[in-house]
Order: structure tokens, then C-alpha cells, then sequence
């Protein structure tokens, strides 16, 4: 694996994107060249005990000796960060974790396709697995990829021109119905399933979801890659704070994880 | 006094000499290895290993972390691999390292497990001392060991006739007297005292109505603790002779100082390493400034070197 930094960098961009949504960019260049997709970094927002432990937050991207993040504004510490400017400094660990395996050896036929599943800011790092996808030579790569966004509503979809972008269908789900199919994700799923035959499903969104999504892909005997949360306190596995049940028992969500197969997790 | 050259910061603890007083605690560095892409480990006084039981052990269901005001609450229960598979796979990265190792373990059902605990644990030459600890609040017991100064005698007295390592008890700040339990450990035979373990706490989810962690209770550690934690080290100081090593908050060289001037020997730093590894360095540093600056030439000198008006 490769090697965890703690670096102080500034923050090269913070800004707004939708309501609560905000994107943040750093600079590392130790950390742009490590990351791997699904892998994640323990931020530190202040250098007071308020709050006192770091937040994790995916990598949604790496652009040259930058880092990108997306984050939701959801309590203390992202509020903390959301109120930081560009040349502000922050208290970075990473990279973390294990990210998606795109090594899969197994046949993978042209028929085949990768569905990524993303719910709410879980889109956040299928952004980087989808970048990573496109440039892989590995035979999971080379399948279409089919990308599947479920948000509440429509000011919510993140990302969708960043999947078409890299030439990827894109197909969207809203609670409300303000834009695409109404109802949820995981519907649109389980449409896909019986219309073609996936190979491979990658997800990330909050535990529900990942739970229907783990049902679906295990009826259809569809391997499924999940990227979990838990709350955590050291990032780096030494604190055994952060488990998941398991069938090989409980696993850390930081240094296993937090990409896990469907059929390895017990709800 | 020392006029050239660096104040020494090298402490005792019976016959083991540590080059200086800054140990990683129990369970929050794991076994060492998973900081050392963070830190030069070499540089640490000494590492104690997360709490090692005879049986593996799955620890409890998650959550098993929140925060809470300046402070964690954990649950995490003692996960272990057990003592047969930590040295087979956790210790031979420990042995390397070259700096004091020493072994946090404890009993599930009965101190009977202590014995063969030790037996595994006393050939290992590098292991320079056995950490009791007796006061994780995460074992699902209506009573700790050192919750019971009778029962804390019995059970250290037992070990010390066990081991030549050096001893050491780790004591639960959740008591009505913390110096009963303390005598009662240095009478039975401890080298060191370790203290505190984290104060029992709980968490609750209002919207929801339920406990924030899964087993419901944790052990709070963390700045918030601090003050309790100087207060115990302070008491049990004025009360015995063998060495304290102070923790409970630790979270950089100021604080360190306040368990020193208390009557601490050493200190460990826990909750910390998780929001800055680098903090055990930094303590270590600030430690030899505060010293050169203060004029203080060895650690025994600050050592309970808390001033009181006289009135
Ligand atoms: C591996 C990993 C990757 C993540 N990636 C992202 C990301 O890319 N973008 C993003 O916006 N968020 C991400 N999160 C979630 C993010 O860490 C939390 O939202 C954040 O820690 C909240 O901190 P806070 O102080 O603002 O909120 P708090 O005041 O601590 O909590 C506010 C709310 O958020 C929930 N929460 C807090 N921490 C966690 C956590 N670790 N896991 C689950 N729920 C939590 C609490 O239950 C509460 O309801 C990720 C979490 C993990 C474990
Ligand atoms: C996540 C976590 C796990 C811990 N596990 C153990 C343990 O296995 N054995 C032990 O003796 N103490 C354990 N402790 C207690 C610490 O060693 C220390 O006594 C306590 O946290 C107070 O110090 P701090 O405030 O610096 O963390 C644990 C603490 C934390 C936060
Ligand atoms: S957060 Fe400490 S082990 Fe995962």
C-alpha cells in the first residue's frame, strides 16, 4: 500500500456548488500521486479539541499535483471547513484506505458492463473510479460503463457531465421526480439488471442504499464493490474504531475498507 | 545543575531505564506498526500494545466511536487477536524497533488467564514490561478488577510472583478513592502505576432515541478528561513511591507539563495520536525546551515539583 502522509497545505479552492454541496481543492502532490479511486483523506479542521478528531473525506479527483474533494455540510467540522478561504491552511492524512479493485482477472465479457451506482455525495468518489476506468488497461476497463445518480432532487444530481464527459451513459434518479426517473436509484438498478448483464457494480451513497444495492447485485449473483462509512477516529487501523460486520468477522472500514464486496458484508 | 550540553530526560522504572518519559497508550497506536509511515518510531520512550486477552477477541458491535465536548467516547471492547496469534504476527515488527516494548494484557473470565498470558510473554527478552490492565470500562462487567483495592492486591500480587519483568497497573479513574487502589498495587508488588484508563461515559442520539455507540456505554478519553486525570495523578503521588506514568488528554507539551508538575514520572499519550501522530515527538521536544529553559537538568526535578503557598 502505499505510503500515508500528514502534510499542512492551503486550500486552492472552496466554493459552493448546490445548497450544502460544496467542492474543495488542495494542494499535495505526494497525495495526487498515490491516490487510488475510492481511497479517502482524514481532514483536520481545526487546531483547537472542537472538534477534536478528523473528518474523513473521499477523493473525488486528482488534477496535476491537486487533490479534489466534494462535501456535504452536514454538522461541525464541515461547517468548519466550508467557512475556509483559498491560501487557508489544512491538516491533511492520506492517502487511505483501500480504494476499488479494477484488477479483476475473471472473464469479462464484451457483453459485460460496469454499473456504478452513486446516492447523494456518495457520487463523490465514482468520479475518480470513472476517470480511473477510462484510462485502466485492465479487462474490467475496457466494458461499457453505465453510471446510475440518485439524489433527492434535481439541484442535488452532482457530476453528470463529468461521466458523459468521459463518454459514459448516465442515467438519473430523483425522489421527487424533478429530473429523470422518479423514484429511487436502486429501482433504476434493478431495471438495468434484467435489460442487460453487468459484470460489475460499483457503489457509493448512504448504508441503505448500499444495502439494496447489495441485495440486487447478490439475487443476480452480480459481484458488487461498496464504499462504506463508519465513524472513525484514527484513519489508519489503529484504533479498531471504525468496524463493519463481516463475514470473515469485523474489518475496519479505513484500512480494509472502506470498499468492500457485497457478498463479504452482514447487514 | 548542567551547564552545556542537553537536560537529560531518561526516566527509571525499577531496573528498566527509558531514554525518555513519552509513551504511545494502550490501544490507540495499536501495535506500533500502523504509524510508522507517520514517525520516526525509534524516537518513542516506549510503546505499549493495545490489550492483548489468552482468546481472540471480536470486540463490541459498532458504532464504537463518537465525539463528544473535547473528547471521544469508544466501545471498542478489547478487539485482539489473542495472545497466540499477537505473537506470532504483531510482535516480530515490535522486537525490531529496538525502543521499550511493552505489553498491555488482561483477563476475560478469571486471573487464572494471567498465568499462561505470562508464560507466553516472559521468554520474549524484548518485552521489558507487562502492563496489567485491569480497567478497560469496555468489559462487560458489574465491577472492574481495580474498582476493588482487595481484589486489585490479589490479582498483581498473584502476577508479580509470575513475571521478573517489570510490572506495571493500569487504574480506572471510575472510583470512589483512586490512592486506596493505588497503595493497594504498590503493596502488592507493581513497579509503576499507569493511570487513568478512560472514565465511563454514554452518548445519546435524541432524534432517534438511542444510544450513540452500539454497546450503548464507552470510556471517554480525550482533552475533556485532563483535569480528572492531573487531580488522580497528583492524589496517588503524595501517596506512594513507585513511579506514575500519567495520561488522560495529553495533547501537547503544555499538557505534559501538568502531569509531570503533578508527580508523573513518564506519560502516554492516546486519544492524540489520532488527530496529530506527530504529537508524541512534539511532547518530546517541548519537554528537553521547557527543561533547557527552566534550568531543570533531569526529569526527577519536575517530577512533583508542584509549588503550594504555604498559608
Ligand atoms: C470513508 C469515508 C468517506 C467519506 N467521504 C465523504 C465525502 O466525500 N463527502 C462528504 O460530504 N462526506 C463524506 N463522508 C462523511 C463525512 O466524513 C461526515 O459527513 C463528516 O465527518 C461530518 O462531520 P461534521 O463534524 O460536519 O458532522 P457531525 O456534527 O460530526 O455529524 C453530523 C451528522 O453526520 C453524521 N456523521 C458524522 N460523521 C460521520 C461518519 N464518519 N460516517 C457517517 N456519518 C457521519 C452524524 O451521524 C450526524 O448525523 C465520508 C465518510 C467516510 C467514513
Ligand atoms: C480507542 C481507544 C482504545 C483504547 N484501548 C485501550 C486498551 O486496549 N487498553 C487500555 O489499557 N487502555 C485503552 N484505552 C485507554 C487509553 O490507553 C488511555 O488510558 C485513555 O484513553 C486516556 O488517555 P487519552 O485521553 O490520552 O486518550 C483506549 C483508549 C481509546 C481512545
Ligand atoms: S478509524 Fe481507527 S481503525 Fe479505523
Amino acid at each position: 500500500m502505499a505510503r500515508i502522509t500528514q502534510l499542512k497545505t492551503r486550500i486552492v479552492c472552496n466554493r459552493e456548488l448546490a445548497e450544502s454541496y460544496r467542492y474543495l481543492e488542495f494542494e499535495s502532490s505526494c497525495i495526487a500521486k498515490a491516490a487510488l479511486p475510492g481511497q479517502f483523506v482524514n481532514i483536520r479542521v481545526s487546531g483547537t479539541s472542537d472538534p477534536l478528531l478528523r473528518r474523513p473525506l473521499s477523493i473525488h479527483g486528482i488534477k496535476g499535483r491537486r487533490v479534489k474533494v466534494l462535501y456535504e455540510v452536514v454538522g461541525k467540522a464541515t461547517g468548519i471547513l466550508a467557512s475556509k478561504k483559498p491560501g487557508d491552511s489544512l491538516d491533511i492524512l492520506g492517502p487511505l484506505g483501500n480504494g476499488f479493485n479494477l484488477d479483476r482477472a475473471a472473464p469479462f465479457s464484451a457483453k459485460e458492463s460496469n454499473i456504478v451506482v452513486a446516492g447523494g455525495m456518495g457520487v463523490a468518489p465514482l468520479v475518480f473510479l470513472a476517470e480511473t476506468l477510462k484510462k485502466s488497461k485492465t479487462q474490467i476497463a475496457q466494458a461499457e460503463t453505465i453510471v446510475l445518480i440518485g439524489a433527492k432532487t434535481k439541484k442535488f444530481i452532482l457530476c453528470r457531465k463529468e461521466f458523459e464527459a468521459l463518454g459514459f451513459s448516465v442515467r438519473i434518479a430523483t425522489d421527487d421526480g424533478s429530473l429523470g426517473f422518479k423514484g429511487k436509484v436502486t429501482d433504476l438498478l434493478n431495471s438495468f439488471c434484467g435489460k442487460t448483464r453487468p459484470g460489475m457494480i460499483f457503489s457509493c451513497g448512504p448504508r441503505p442504499m448500499l444495502q439494496a444495492v447489495a441485495l440486487a447485485a447478490a439475487e443476480k449473483n452480480i459481484p458488487a464493490q461498496l464504499s462504506l462509512e463508519e465513524y472513525m477516529a484514527c484513519g489508519i487501523g489503529a484504533c479498531l474504531g471504525c468496524v463493519v460486520s463481516t463475514r470473515q468477522g469485523y474489518k475496519t472500514v479505513c484500512k480494509d475498507g472502506p470498499v468492500f464486496f457485497g457478498e463479504d458484508l452482514i447487514w | 545543575m548542567v551547564r552545556s550540553g542537553k537536560p537529560d530526560l531518561g526516566v527509571r522504572i525499577n531496573k528498566l531505564n527509558l531514554k525518555n518519559p513519552v509513551m504511545a497508550a494502550s490501544g490507540t497506536f495499536g501495535y506500533a506498526e500502523e504509524f510508522k509511515d507517520l514517525m520516526d518510531l525509534k524516537k518513542l520512550g516506549a510503546v505499549v500494545t493495545k490489550t492483548i486477552t489468552l482468546k481472540p477477541r471480536p470486540g463490541n458491535p459498532p458504532p464504537r466511536i463518537c465525539e463528544t465536548p473535547s473528547g471521544m467516547l469508544n466501545s471498542v471492547g478489547l478487539e485482539n487477536p489473542g495472545i497466540d496469534a499477537f505473537i506470532s504476527t504483531k510482535l516480530a515488527f515490535l522486537k525490531k524497533l529496538g525502543i521499550p516494548l511493552i505489553v498491555s494484557i488482561a483477563a476475560e473470565e478469571s486471573p487464572v488467564e494471567f498465568e499462561i498470558l505470562i508464560g507466553k510473554l516472559e521468554a520474549v527478552k524484548e518485552i521489558a514490561a507487562i502492563e496489567l490492565n485491569i480497567s478497560c470500562p469496555n468489559l462487560r462487567k458489574d465491577k472492574l478488577v481495580s474498582q476493588d483495592a482487595g481484589d486489585t492486591a490479589a490479582v498483581v500480587g498473584a502476577v508479580r510472583k509470575l513475571t521478573s519483568k517489570i510490572l506495571i497497573t493500569k487504574l480506572s479513574p471510575n472510583v470512589t478513592c483512586i490512592t486506596d487502589i493505588a497503595m493497594a498495587a504498590e503493596d502488592a508488588g507493581s513497579d509503576a502505576l499507569a493511570l487513568i484508563n478512560t472514565l465511563s461515559g454514554m452518548r445519546i442520539d435524541v432524534r432517534k432515541r438511542i444510544p450513540m455507540l452500539g454497546s450503548r456505554s464507552g470510556g471517554l478519553s480525550g482533552p475533556a478528561v485532563r483535569p480528572v486525570a492531573v487531580k488522580m495523578v497528583w492524589d496517588v503521588y503524595n501517596k506512594i513511591k513507585i513511579p506514575i506514568i500519567g495520561m488522560g488528554g495529553i495533547m501537547d507539551v503544555e499538557s505534559a507539563l501538568e502531569f509531570f508538575i503533578a508527580g508523573a514520572s513518564a506519560v502516554s499519550l492516546g486519544t492524540v495520536n489520532f488527530v496529530n501522530p506527530g504529537a508524541c515527538l512534539e511532547v518530546i521536544s517541548g519537554l528537553e525546551r521547557y527543561m533547557i529553559n527552566n534550568r531543570i537538568p533531569d526529569l526527577s526535578r519536575l517530577t512533583g515539583s508542584l509549588k503550594l503557598c504555604q498559608d
